[in-house]
């Protein structure tokens, strides 16, 4: 690992302050550890802001918003009394990612950074626009499990996160600080596309901070259909292949109001606004389903040889959302998220 | 800069001169502080080997940096036992055959004892393997594994119960 300066400021003035460029804010670490540890990424300075204070809270707002602080670690957020009970699939989503120990370290802030897990970004000795620009895209060759949406020659890799897939479904929004003071950042604009940049992944302006992510009220309306399916190698503790987030508002036997988000699939959580104003209004029934996910993978196009996950893709959706019309269950699925993991008639929540 | 931090580690106050900022809190223990049992695997967060507690909950010691943990509580294999007596993970552990070489094995009681403590799986087997599904055994001694942190969640739950009565 290349040497750094270590700074650990002790309020978010401080560490604006400390921020140069070349440096990066330490949260959880278990992202920018491994990444420094491997080379991808040689921050000169690392700024430890997991003691700054405020940044810790989960609260509900007077007009029934959701706010949490950036350092909330992923596994005191998906136990949460309120995100559980209002927000279920993110709490689903977050149980669903990484381990029990790295859960334990995560924070919110250090999830929506969460860097490509793409091989080839990982790995110094290979050519990586991402990492360094004009340096080409080994993964053009290689890749087989890559982006079907929104990708560009330069860049073909996927956001890893499982959380931020239903955060883009229910709008959420990051609230941040920098040089040039305070502003938000909706979830979905957040994680940019790679275009012909694809070297900017965020819509953060240089030592620009997040300070809170917060979930407007209307996202609790969806907490009795709402799930998170994610479809991995293994059950446990590995990434996405593909991924959905599907909440539906049911009334009188129909559907008035759905979300859908798909996750593995760009190099953002991929909200399908065609497919939800589909759903909208409809009886929710499997051939319906079937149609919205077709809208939402209709401009899905292979990067290399991962024309399979196109259907994958497509069938993840579909379950996604069966699960969503059957109802979010009493207690989150022994195996989260998982296809295996839910038995129909185990629901109850709502 | 060369922090300095003071820690509780198994108990015992420790001041610690932190001559370089990336030293880990897994190659603190093993390489200054004399403290081997917590094992290096991958070093990258996808073993578990490394498994030690801090503040009483479960974190990978080679994705933390000894630095950011002033004032913190580290617990490792070396602290769990009560003198001569086994904490009921270890003991549970060599009464159902829960390892083979033995290398993931402080990795894994520690990882037992945090899931333990967070309390959501109980003694569902199901909700155990997820639970423990961030320690790896090439070995592959996981039905033992899963039926030692049962049986070792169980006598726990059933001592607290005596105690409080």
């Amino acid at each position: 690992m290349k040497r750094f300066e270590f700074i650990q400021p002790s309020s978010v003035e401080e560490a604006l302050a400390a921020w140069e460029p070349g440096a990066a804010w330490l949260g959880g670490g278990t992202n920018l550890l491994d990444l420094m540890k491997i080379g991808a990424m040689q921050p000169d300075r690392v700024i430890d802001i997991t003691r700054l204070p405020g940044l810790s809270g989960i609260e509900t707002l007077s007009d029934g918003s959701i706010r949490i602080g950036a350092l909330v670690r992923n596994s005191d957020l998906a136990v949460n009394a309120t995100v559980a009970r209002d927000l279920p699939m993110v709490a689903e989503a977050l149980l669903s990612g990484a381990s029990g120990q790295l859960r334990n370290a995560a924070t919110v802030g250090g999830n929506l950074m969460q860097h490509t897990r793409c091989n080839y970004f990982q790995d110094p000795h290979a050519a990586c626009n991402r990492r360094e620009p004009g340096a080409g895209c080994d993964a053009r060759e290689a890749g087989d499990r890559m982006a079907l949406l929104g990708w560009s020659d330069g860049c073909i890799a996927t956001n890893p996160s499982d959380f931020c897939v239903p955060l883009a479904a229910l709008d959420a929004v990051i609230e941040v600080r920098g040089p040039q003071g305070a502003r938000e950042i909706h979830v979905s604009e957040f994680h940019l596309l790679p275009g012909d940049n694809p070297q900017r992944v965020t819509a953060l302006e240089p030592g620009e901070l997040i300070l809170a992510l917060r979930l407007p009220p209307e996202a609790t309306a969806f907490a009795g259909h709402a799930r998170y399916l994610k479809v991995r190698d293994r059950t446990s503790f590995a990434f996405a292949m593909s991924s959905a987030a599907a909440a539906l508002k049911m009334e009188d036997g129909r559907i008035s109001d759905a979300r859908l988000a798909l996750g593995a699939v760009a190099a953002k959580p991929w909200r399908a606004a065609e497919a939800e104003a589909m759903l909208s209004g409809a009886a929710p029934e499997e051939a319906l389903f079937t149609r919205a996910a077709d809208a939402a993978l209709a401009e899905a196009k292979p990067s290399g040889d991962n024309a399979w996950k196109i259907d994958l893709a497509r069938r993840t959706a579909v379950r996604a959302l069966l699960m969503a019309a059957a109802g979010t269950p009493a207690r989150i699925p022994a195996l989260p998220a998982s296809p295996f993991g839910s038995k129909v008639g185990d629901l109850a929540h709502a | 800069m060369s922090p300095s931090i003071s820690l509780t580690i198994n108990g015992e106050a420790r001041a610690v001169a932190l001559d370089d900022p990336r030293v880990t809190l897994l190659d603190l223990l093993r390489e200054r502080l004399d403290l081997p049992g917590t094992k290096k695997g991958c070093d990258r967060g996808q073993c578990g080997a490394c498994t030690v507690l801090v503040d009483g909950r479960r974190v990978n010691s080679c994705l933390t940096l000894a630095a950011t943990l002033d004032g913190a509580e580290i617990t490792t294999i070396e602290g769990l036992a009560l003198g001569e007596e086994l904490h009921p993970v270890q003991a549970a552990f060599i009464e159902n055959d829960a390892f083979q070489c033995g290398y993931c094995t402080p990795g894994q009681i520690m990882s037992a004892v945090g899931l333990i403590s967070e309390g959501s799986a109980g003694d569902d087997p199901e909700r155990i393997r997820e639970g423990m599904s961030g320690n790896i055994c090439r070995c592959a001694a996981y039905h033992g594994i899963t039926i030692a942190v049962q049986e070792a969640t169980r006598n726990m739950i059933r001592t607290d119960k005596e105690d409080a009565a």
